[in-house]
């Protein structure tokens, strides 16, 4: 008789427990999907590594918060927006998915951002270049921009460039939105801190010769040759103005979007004198270095600032869990938006109203062979671009969510 | 692929239950109003949209022996038209389809113009390089929000009182566009204007000898497969809430062979089958990591190497040398 009032006790104790632990964390685990590019061009960039950098911070958090197992889904978007919104819905509605980690592809990471709104799951996107997400296409109460965007890129660049007394510019863009954007970013810097703009060229989308375009950059005898483009078409006009001695004859090559691995693709020879804007690198100090080091161990690579900041993402969402106690997307957004974020990949970090991440950026040079000490010891770091600076700043946003 | 029709018709005029087309297309939409409470709707539309696309394709492929790389033009194309309509200019669900179709037929009616006046490899040519003009298009044109796409297309009641807002309402209104678009196309091949598609496919030379006007004939049926192919893609912007380059890429008119093919030209089921497989594969594969692309290369070989007339193509008349052998037994 008492052993069974005991026993019915302490079952009763059980379900409360977990029902109390319901509350908090629904279905008792803390479940992140992941949709990447794990195939097509954004793979080196994004994909694996970006997967390994996530892991790395759910081993960081010991696997678990507060006894509630972490999960981690991944899936390849092939660079489609319907696979990864189709993705994103099935996650929602039948795996009961906390977070989403969106990676490289702009039609895509928008397309996230609009289902996880609506299902009001939380949402951080790595690697779309987009400025829509934190402005027209913003979704502040669950959806946040991590890493960089166009704005910041070319912002960073343009701004540090013209200070140095680079003041005369010249644009190769490529002829669609992301090429127009960044020209368009860059050149008002470039005008605002009193430089000057003399001319552009639109290249067609996507180009194999770039010679007429670099030819018509040299005439015009600016100091800074701007490549506003991204991707196989960086890669090329790269090459190129290498083969037309750009640098060699005293102009600047600046890119407004680079990565990492399209150096290591590039290779010194061909991209060395080029300055960049990046979120992060390897090699910036010893939290970076550490870090990295552990990735390359794991991944065989260096981290690129997109697969740092998947890492930097999910380990600030589970520590924002953590302290919330809860997983509710709008309780945790709201606890990222207090906390600081500080670790190996983001400097002086805030997650400001609109969603974006608002943090120090770095203007960088790449080495010549000569001063590269091996494979990844690609940049000089010239200056840190304090991230008030680099980003867009509030008021001249367009998310309409928090203007009210 | 000419006697296979042929013995449909034969084995229908014999009456065996197994070929008669009405049960089967009875049972097929029992089980596709079933369907989406056991399995994801999203998922199953999406399937349905690609399974009308392709089957539109297969109109001009498979009956009018007329191989087109530049389909996917229609589809994503349309797939703006609607989006704008809808968010832009806020018609309701059936006027933004109407003006992605209307649209679309169109484009093919341009295109179709240009491209019919040569055959085989310069037909497909032409197709290709005037769907890449409107890939350009749909990168720089300013309402098509470049490679962002159109995001966020709102569902629109349909008629302005049907509400459409769960994906259960929006995948019973992609099931009935499916079954008016496979029913078109149905009866355009079983009609006698898909009778002479089909001869001129054999030999337009003879065709035209007996006094049919080919290019008439072959620029209608292109116009339908566009407008079809357009449809297809509409549907999809209700689905999906987006419009993407992925549609209008070159990609995705390699995708829409590549299913037909899969399944087996020239037959109504083939293309509905190769849509379901390869649609399927990229979403079950998209989760295991980067193989999707060199499993669809994988299966798209084997398909060339085992079974050139596709699965419906091999299996179908497989099946009927059976049921004939059983016959001819008793």
């Amino acid at each position: 008789m008492n052993k069974t009032k005991a026993t019915l006790l302490a079952s009763a104790a059980t379900v409360l427990a977990t029902t109390a632990g319901a509350q908090e964390i629904s279905d008792d685990t803390v479940k992140i999907g992941m949709i990447l590019d794990l195939s097509g061009a954004y793979s080196a960039l994004d994909g694996q590594g970006s997967i390994a950098a996530v892991e790395m911070a759910i081993e960081e958090m010991g696997g678990e918060i507060n006894g509630t197992p972490i999960e981690l889904l991944t899936a390849d978007h092939q660079n489609k927006a319907d696979i990864g919104s189709n993705l994103a819905r099935q996650w929602a509605d039948q795996e009961n998915v906390d977070m989403i980690l969106g990676g490289a592809n702009s039609g895509v990471g928008i397309a996230l951002q609009d289902i996880t709104s609506e299902k009001e799951i939380a949402y951080i996107n790595n690697g779309a270049a987009t400025a829509a997400l934190t402005n027209e296409n913003c979704a502040p109460e669950t959806g946040l921009h991590w890493t960089y965007d166009t704005d910041a890129l070319a912002n960073g660049t343009a701004v540090a460039m013209v200070k140095e007394g680079k003041e005369t510019w010249y644009f190769i863009t490529a002829d669609y939105t992301f090429g127009h954007k960044l020209e368009e970013n860059a050149a008002e810097a470039v005008t605002a801190n009193g430089g000057e703009v003399l001319g552009s060229v639109a290249a067609p989308f996507p180009t194999q010769d770039f010679s007429s375009f670099i030819l018509q950059a040299q005439a015009s005898g600016a100091q800074v040759i701007g490549l506003a483009n991204a991707g196989t078409d960086t890669q090329n006009s790269v090459k190129q103005a290498q083969e037309f001695g750009v640098v060699q004859s005293g102009q600047s090559l600046a890119s407004l979007l680079l990565f990492l691995t399209d150096v290591d693709a590039l290779g010194l020879d061909t991209a060395q004198g080029l300055t960049l804007t990046t979120g992060f690198y390897w090699d910036q100090d010893d939290a970076a270095r550490e870090w990295s080091n552990r990735f390359e161990e794991r991944h065989g690579a260096k981290p690129t600032m997109v697969q740092a900041g998947m890492y930097s993402s999910a380990l600030n969402y589970l520590k924002a869990v953590q302290e919330a106690g809860t997983d509710d997307a709008k309780t945790v957004v709201a606890q990222l938006k207090e906390m600081p974020i500080e670790d190996a990949f983001a400097r002086n970090g805030r997650v400001r109203e609109d969603g974006l991440m608002v943090h120090d950026m770095f203007l960088a040079q790449v080495k010549t062979p000569e001063e590269s000490e091996g494979r990844w010891d690609y940049y000089n770091i010239i200056r840190t671009i304090p991230g008030d600076e680099a980003f867009r700043s509030l008021e001249d946003g367009t998310c309409e969510a928090i203007k009210g | 692929m000419s006697d296979s029709t042929n013995t449909t018709e034969s084995a229908r005029s014999s009456g065996g239950w197994l070929s008669d087309v009405r049960l089967w297309a009875a049972i097929g939409l029992v089980a596709l109003l079933i369907l989406p409470h056991f399995l994801y709707p999203v998922m199953i539309a999406k399937i349905l949209c690609f399974a009308l696309f392709a089957a539109a394709f297969n109109l001009l492929l498979g009956f009018a022996g007329l191989l087109s790389f530049g389909h996917a033009a229609f589809f994503g194309f349309s797939a703006y038209v609607t989006g704008y309509a809808l968010q832009t200019l806020r018609l309701s669900a059936e006027l933004g389809i109407l003006a992605g179709v209307a649209v679309a037929a169109l484009l093919g009616l341009v295109i179709g113009l240009l491209a019919i006046r040569r055959q085989g490899i310069y037909f497909a040519m032409i197709t290709l390089a005037l769907s890449q003009m409107v890939y350009f298009v749909a990168l720089q044109a300013p309402f098509t929000g470049g490679e962002d796409g159109l995001q966020g297309v709102p569902r629109r009641p349909l008629f302005g009182i049907i509400d459409l807002s769960t994906n259960m309402d929006v995948y019973y209104l992609v099931l009935a566009i499916f079954c008016i678009g496979i029913f078109i196309i149905y009866r355009a091949v079983h009609s006698p204007f898909g009778k002479v598609l089909k001869s001129i496919r054999e030999n337009e030379d003879r065709a035209i000898s007996l006094g049919y006007d080919a290019d008439r004939y072959k620029l209608l049926a292109f116009v339908l497969s566009a407008a079809l192919s357009g449809l297809a893609g509409s549907a999809k912007v209700m689905v999906f809430q987006l419009a993407s380059l992925t549609d209008v890429q070159w990609q995705m008119s390699g995708e829409v062979v590549l299913m037909a093919v899969l399944g087996g030209i020239g037959t109504m089921l083939g293309p509905i089958l190769g849509a379901t497989i390869i649609v399927s594969l990229q979403n079950e594969l998209a989760q295991v990591g980067s193989l999707s692309t060199i499993v669809q290369g994988a299966v798209f070989v084997i398909c060339v190497l085992l079974f050139r007339r596709g699965i419906v193509g091999e299996i179908g008349p497989r099946l009927r040398r059976w049921r004939d052998g059983g016959e001819k037994d008793k």
